[in-house]
């Protein structure tokens, strides 16, 4: 809510200051709405691309990947936020209606697994990471680590990693009711810095120390997809990169066949170099040349 | 006849105002009765009020079943806050006496201003002593894995409790007549005997006074008991509990309202929780004043 106001009041702002351009510039206001995950995000990136670009206008709208999908295919929004891919029966409704999405990566969401420097496990597959998030597995000693009860720390529902975790690590399943619920970020670090029996979920911007390195006495876990598979870290960009670290997903926005200059323009901002600076100073990953590649494909 | 007049208006005017500002008062309690009352009850349309108020497990954004329990946010406030009051209250009176009865009256006027100041400490600073302060060292003291524990929470509502209480407690201490202690001293008794036997029973009605509005302080306090209990929503096993997460009524509410859709049944239910947290509240200070006039009765 605080971000429509906000959105209005640049809006505003800006009708203000530009006078008569605004009314003609009004009719021109692109919509993007969508994804709770990416409002943010889609916000501030706006905000800047409205400041580099007088004249242009944007209202960044959240409510959710379905609101957005529908937005689009009901014609209600010029672009659509979504953080999981289309359903098929998104797609088939859209091109009933007539409307041909086409898609582009803008950022990858992931979360780094840390522990405590002091547990001696590298590594976790997902479902035993899973398993321990929804109180199946209560003890390290389970998963190969020490004999020391597992202290869970979590984001508050209202995040959207909380979500992203749920759907994506737990398999939609409750979240264990001793997970400590802290209020942000920052918060988990100075758990698990000290805990030793704690593990936690925490975005990679929120890693690093002044001089680019990894906390001192955090220790970042490796994940593989299955217990046979090789496990990645969401440090290694390479990996991150091509999808084999399993804790992100790409983050789309989706318009109706080719996007119009100005649309085009703004996600020309958003995946080129000073767009994805943004990405990843709001914690999420920058987007690998793949999705640029495709990006680019799609613009034309 | 006519400044007669003028000054019978002005009587009536003024009058007038502070009748106002009373029944104001009167008004703004009983617009946020209502208010409380008509958005908590469609809450159990949906909600069974006797599955609300058993129910151990809250989880309304759960992908399973949404599950509306709040009995471990119940006894969750209750154990927080009557850790708090089993330390400050103690721990308060001892200072109160000190201040009144055995401490220069230099040591006084240093010791009573810098209580005041401590009343006036922000709670979100006392949050973040008890993330960096308190939960380090009740971890280390009590080798347990983590200190954002229901205790933590306790120690830190006790140092916010703790100005009310002294305040008040010394206040009655000094109104007990001159003549009680006098008369004691004259019978033999020592300065200790007169404190405890004679003194302290005279001002206890001040004294429970002291201890209730400290306890309305500590039941009502969210910010830090939100930063520095962990936030687990699970039920806290007593007497273990207190070295548990919990989480809170207040910390619940001011954790999800931020973000929850409006008019849907969690929405309800948050205000459900505030109305039984308004009951609670106004139950605790039934009792006060029903204590307090018992024990004046039987004075006169």
């Amino acid at each position: 809510m605080k971000r429509i106001i906000t959105t209005a009041l640049v809006f505003m702002g800006l009708s203000l200051g530009i006078g008569g351009m605004a009314a003609a510039q009004r009719g021109k206001m692109i919509q993007v709405k969508g994804s709770d995950t990416l409002v943010n995000l889609v916000q501030i990136l706006a905000e800047q691309y409205m400041e580099k670009n007088p004249g242009k206008a944007l209202a960044v709208l959240g409510g959710g990947s379905s609101t957005g999908i529908a937005g689009l295919t009901n014609g209600t929004c010029d672009v659509a936020n979504h953080s999981r891919e289309w359903k098929q029966k998104e797609i088939d409704l859209a091109w009933e209606k007539g409307v041909s999405p086409r898609f582009f990566v803008v950022a990858v969401d992931g979360v780094s697994i840390i522990v405590n420097e002091k547990n001696p496990l590298d590594k976790l597959t997902m479902a035993e990471i899973g398993a321990m998030y929804r109180g199946e597995v209560k003890n390290w000693k389970a998963v190969g680590g020490p004999s020391l009860p597992v202290s869970l720390y979590g984001r508050q529902s209202n995040s959207g990693t909380y979500v992203f975790v749920q759907e994506h690590v737990l398999g939609n399943k409750n979240y264990s009711t001793d997970m400590k619920e802290m209020n942000g970020n920052a918060q988990i670090i100075e758990g698990i810095l000290a805990d030793e029996g704690g593990i936690g979920y925490v975005g990679v911007g929120y890693l690093f120390d002044e001089n680019g390195k990894v906390r001192k006495g955090l220790k970042v876990l490796n994940v593989s997809k299955t217990p046979g598979s090789q496990a990645f870290s969401p440090l290694d960009k390479a990996a991150v990169d091509s999808g084999d670290y399993p804790v992100a997903r790409a983050l789309y926005q989706a318009t109706n066949g080719k996007p119009s200059a100005a649309v085009a323009d703004f996600i020309r901002y958003e995946i080129g170099d000073e767009g994805q600076q943004v990405v990843v100073k709001e914690g999420f990953f920058a987007i690998s040349p793949a999705h640029k590649a495709q990006n680019e494909k799609n613009l034309r | 006849m006519r400044k007669k007049k003028l000054a019978n208006l002005k009587e009536a005017a003024i009058r007038a105002f502070f009748f106002t500002c009373g029944v104001l008062a009167v008004l703004v309690l009983l617009g946020i009765f209502t208010t409380l009352i008509t958005t908590a009850f469609p809450a159990f349309k949906e909600i069974d009020i006797g599955r609300f108020l058993s129910g151990k497990i809250w989880d309304p954004t759960s992908p399973e079943k949404a599950e509306y329990g709040i009995l471990s946010m119940i006894v969750s406030t209750l154990l927080v806050t009557g850790g708090a009051l089993a330390i400050a209250v103690p721990v308060g009176i001892g200072v109160a006496a000190y201040l009144s009865d055995v401490a220069h009256w230099r040591v006084r006027e240093i010791v009573k201003p810098i209580v005041e100041i401590l009343a006036g400490i922000p709670s979100v600073v006392i949050g973040f002593l008890g993330i960096v302060l308190f939960a380090p060292a009740i971890s280390k003291v009590l080798h347990i894995g983590h200190g954002l524990t229901a205790l933590n929470g306790s120690l830190l509502l006790a140092v916010m409790a703790l100005p009310t209480i002294i305040s008040i407690s010394e206040d009655s201490l000094n109104a007990v007549p001159v003549t009680y202690a006098e008369a004691s001293l004259a019978l033999g008794a020592s300065r200790w005997q007169t404190l405890v036997r004679v003194k302290i029973p005279a001002a206890l009605s001040g004294i429970i006074a002291a201890s209730m509005l400290g306890m309305g302080r500590a039941i009502g306090e969210t910010m830090t008991v939100l930063m520095a209990t962990g936030n687990a929503r699970t039920f806290p096993d007593l007497p273990g509990g207190i070295l548990e997460s919990v989480r809170t009524m207040t910390a619940n509410i001011a954790i999800e309202l931020g973000e929850v859709p409006f008019y849907t049944t969690h929405y309800y239910a948050l205000f459900a929780i505030g109305l039984v947290l308004f009951i609670l509240t106004f139950v605790v200070n039934l009792v006060a004043d029903v204590v307090l006039n018992k024990y004046q009765e039987r004075e006169q």
